[in-house]
């Protein structure tokens, strides 16, 4: 176990890249600690994918490094780097037991069977499968296969780091919960460093400590799920996490002040803005944002429920404003008009968040 | 898989059914009906029951020509599956040279039969041919159209050179479909070379390897034009195969009672033969 | 380790291209230089043989004739197959497994069986002598292995695949066609080759069922052992060329069979 760092990576699958568009991956330099649940969230093809690659050794990047603790293992094979990879479908040996399956990678190397078999046992019982043990793999379900790709994972007790490749992609989402609840006590029961790539965000946000955020090759922000959702430092960020996504309002800035046609905002980061003058956007999450006696004017134009709540489809002009109101609550039919927690309200310049 | 019941599915197999319903069960009916009964040729025929079935299963020849059959399969089985999934194994995957090898190895196949005996004649005749001319001046006594064991070397070689590319095909298309996942998985497990041929390429071209085994069966039990071209079966009768001895019979000596019998007999023995091989192969499917 | 898996391929290649050049060998050569004596290279190249196949209308009918039964066979048996084919895969029905097992029964018994009783099948409805009969004929022995061949293929996608489709809003004509079909890929290929193949060069039923009209390349070369003695110049000439239209559709079909489809490579 160790700490992972990324330093200066950049990755290319052609042979001669020129422009930052031929890189899958653009400069990243990531460190994290050992032990941590981490997530990449991120559209496809955002390199994701690709970066786990690199870490776990099935590709080795056009520049850069990548350090296991103070070791090196940039160009190291994946078998000698001691990780584990989940990967998007179930990957089993068919013609094995369930029971020949987890002891496959420690019978590869050399382990003598009587810690096999305690191995085994243990993690079937971590995992749920000691049932099935001797079952034949192909046999199982879809989430009992992935079940034992993650066990075989387990297995090995010198793991650096357990990856996961979307794993939960064909798991039923009635089972998704309870795999993904079973993840997060594993994590909390073994401490290994797991790193869960997810285009889902929920995923991403229920599982890990520390998510990093991807679009287009690049990380775009990376902090705790908290941190994303509280103060997003870039409009994607916003907009790709929460549902519904931060409201994004074409603001006018000047002098220092911010305004959305007539009104003026009072925004989180009004002092950072500095010398900026001109078309801005204002990024603010319906989850603080509320109707008020006066503000910026907006008509109604749809109300969803949730269940939980209800979601509101207000307009301004042609702008779209979503706030979230409590079951409840009364939404003003005209005449309404909406108000911003200043805290949460900030200026984003050209997609990052003015600072 | 999990397959769903759905008696509508048989509007989907219905065209199949009738395309090989009516090619087949006419010339069933006739094959029948000449096995059962004896003709003197004159088109007036008598019932003669179960009476060539006998002739057949209590002849001499028909025995040494099944034993012969017996023999020629299964020594091609046994080098052209072996060999194929060997090859398909070693040929690149991706790349500019898969396009040049696929087109190479496909083209002995592509050769009418009766050209691929004819080339094969010439090639292994001793003085004019590039093969016999070959083994001779190495030093072997080599003479197909005198010697027994020689004309079944060539008999076997040339088949093989023949055929082997269809298993070679099969099971190239077989493993190039498995995902990459799975050899990605088998690296980060350490999984040597061997176990991964063993726990993941061979079972899942475990399909394909069946149709191509099948095949391959079938077809050389019911071969004829080849080797009737590049031997006679000869020298003697020694490379007389069944299908050969069946067009003697039939077409030579007009004994179409007989040859129909034959060829029913014939026929059990690879359906039962198949059925054995294909129920054994299928059986852990359905689990 | 590098070396010797390059090294299989190659040899086999080499194994398989010495009778082929042999063959190629002969076909510019007279045939009196092939029965006189060993020569590795036509010591008097000729391409006379060459020259009668493509001015000999007999001839080059020959290769029109095989050409045009073979692709409508090819097309006959794998549209039909298809469908069949998926029914297997996915369904179970009454008798399912024996139909299965039954379609590969036809494969069983020599060509020679059929000969007759084919010839008077297609006489009787008047279909002697035309492409159609040797097209229909052949589907007897190619039907089965289009059927086997995808049926394997389709086995190996997941019935996910069609359930998500079908949630996504396809219908089955559009899923079949527009993502069922693109995943079979390297199987459709196999198929296509192999029907090809063995109706490229069967004989005998072929030339039962022929005679001016539709004769095949095939049927015409055995017109070379009959007058002269064995014009085996010709013959190897008139194989040389036979295959070519086979190397053509495989070239064509092998990106199919080379890339195939493999869940989670997308």
């Amino acid at each position: 176990m160790a700490k992972i760092t990324l330093k200066d990576l950049r990755h290319s699958y052609l042979a001669n890249p020129q422009t930052p568009a031929d890189y899958a991956l653009k400069r990243l330099d990531l460190e994290w600690r050992d032990g941590g649940a981490y997530a990449l969230l991120g559209p496809s093809g955002c390199g994701k994918t690709t970066l786990l690659n690199i870490i776990s050794g099935l590709l080795v990047p056009s520049h850069g490094q990548v350090l296991f603790g103070e070791r090196d293992v940039t160009r190291l094979p994946t078998e000698a780097r001691d990780i584990a990879q989940v990967f998007q479908f179930p990957v089993v040996y068919d013609t094995m037991s369930v029971y020949d399956n987890l002891a496959f990678p420690l019978r590869n190397r050399g382990v003598p069977e009587d810690q096999v078999d305690k191995r085994v046992r243990i993690i079937a019982e971590m995992i749920d499968l000691t049932g099935m043990l001797e079952r034949r793999a192909s046999g199982l379900t879809a989430d009992g296969k992935q079940k034992i790709s993650l066990g075989r994972g387990l297995v090995r007790e010198n793991v650096n780091v357990i990856m996961f490749d979307e794993p939960l992609t064909v798991i039923d989402p009635h089972l998704k919960w309870l795999l993904r609840s079973k993840l997060k006590e594993l994590h909390q029961k073994l401490g290994t460093t797991m790193i869960y790539v997810t285009h889902d965000q929920t995923e991403a946000l229920t599982f890990a400590d520390q998510v990093v955020v991807m679009k287009d090759g690049e990380v775009v922000q990376s902090g705790t799920p908290v941190e994303l959702f509280e103060k997003p430092h870039h409009t994607f960020v916003g907009h790709f996490i929460g549902s519904p996504g931060m409201n994004i309002i074409p603001c006018q800035v000047s002098g220092g002040q911010v305004r959305v046609g007539e009104n003026t905002i009072e925004v989180g980061n009004a002092g950072k803005l500095g010398t900026r003058e001109g078309m801005f956007e204002l990024g603010v999450r319906p989850e603080f944002t509320t109707f008020a006696k006066t503000g910026l004017p907006v008509s109604v134009a749809k109300v969803t429920d949730t269940g939980r709540n209800k979601i509101v489809d207000t307009r301004h002009g042609k702008l779209s404003i979503k706030l979230l109101v409590g079951n409840g609550a009364e939404i003003p039919s005209e005449n309404a008009h909406l108000a911003f927690d200043a805290a949460h309200a900030q200026v984003y310049d050209n997609g990052w968040l003015a600072e | 898989m999990n397959k769903t019941v759905n008696q509508k599915a048989w509007f989907l197999v219905l065209p199949v059914v009738i395309l090989v319903a009516f090619n087949a069960l006419i010339p069933l009916m006739t094959v029948v009906n000449y096995s059962v009964q004896e003709t003197f040729g004159d088109n007036t025929f008598f019932w003669s029951g179960v009476r060539w079935f006998e002739q057949i299963l209590q002849s001499d020849r028909f025995w040494a020509s099944l034993g012969r059959q017996l023999f020629f399969t299964f020594t091609i089985l046994l080098i052209e599956v072996p060999l194929g999934v060997a090859i398909a194994l070693t040929m690149p995957k991706k790349g500019p040279w898969v396009s040049v090898c696929l087109v190479l190895m496909a083209l002995p196949l592509l050769i009418p039969y009766n050209v691929v005996g004819a080339m094969w004649n010439i090639f292994a005749l001793p003085d004019i041919g590039l093969l016999g001319k070959l083994l001779n001046s190495i030093g072997f006594d080599y003479n197909y159209t005198r010697q027994t064991g020689d004309a079944w070397f060539t008999l076997i070689l040339m088949d093989v050179w023949h055929w082997t590319s269809l298993v070679v095909l099969l099971a190239y298309a077989g493993l190039v479909s498995i995902p990459d996942a799975y050899f990605q998985a088998a690296k980060i497990d350490g999984a040597s070379s061997w176990k991964i041929f063993r726990f993941i390429q061979l079972p899942k071209m475990k399909r394909v390897l069946t149709i191509a085994i099948l095949l391959r069966f079938m077809d050389s039990f019911n071969i004829y034009t080849e080797p009737v071209v590049l031997t006679g079966g000869g020298p003697g009768n020694s490379t007389t195969l069944l299908s050969i001895d069946l067009v003697k019979i039939a077409l030579g000596q007009f004994d179409l009672g007989p040859a129909a019998a034959m060829s029913l007999v014939y026929f059990l023995i690879i359906l039962l033969t198949s059925w054995i091989f294909y129920t054994l192969m299928m059986r852990n499917e359905e689990q | 380790m590098r070396i010797s898996k390059w090294l299989v391929p190659t040899l086999y290649i080499l194994f398989l291209m010495l009778p082929i050049y042999w063959l190629v060998s002969m076909s510019f050569k007279t045939t009196n230089e092939i029965l006189g004596g060993f020569s590795l290279f036509p010591q008097n190249f000729t391409t006379e043989n060459y020259a009668k196949i493509f001015t000999d209308p007999t001839w080059y009918w020959g290769y029109f004739n095989s050409l045009a039964y073979v692709s409508l066979n090819t097309l006959i048996s794998v549209a039909a197959a298809l469908p069949a084919a998926y029914a297997f895969s996915r369904y179970r029905f009454l008798g399912d497994k024996h139909l299965f097992f039954w379609l590969l029964t036809n494969r069983m018994a020599p060509a020679a069986v059929f000969a007759l009783p084919f010839l008077q099948l297609y006489s009787s409805i008047g279909l002697f002598d035309t492409y159609l009969a040797v097209a229909l004929a052949h589907t007897l022995f190619n039907v089965p292995l289009a059927v086997w061949i995808l049926e394997g293929f389709m086995s190996g996608v997941p019935k996910e695949l069609d359930e998500t489709a079908y949630v996504d809003g396809h219908s089955f004509p559009s899923f079949f066609l527009k993502i069922f079909l693109p995943t079979i890929a390297a199987g459709i290929g196999v198929a296509i080759f192999f029907c090809f193949m063995f109706s490229w060069v069967e004989l005998l039923l072929a030339k039962t069922l022929t005679s001016v009209e539709a004769k095949p390349i095939a049927a015409v070369m055995t017109r070379t052992s009959s007058t002269s003695g064995y014009e085996l110049g010709l013959l190897a000439a008139a194989g040389s060329l036979t295959i070519i239209p086979g190397a053509i559709v495989i070239w064509f079909v092998r990106n199919y069979i080379a890339k195939g489809f493999a869940l989670g490579r997308v």
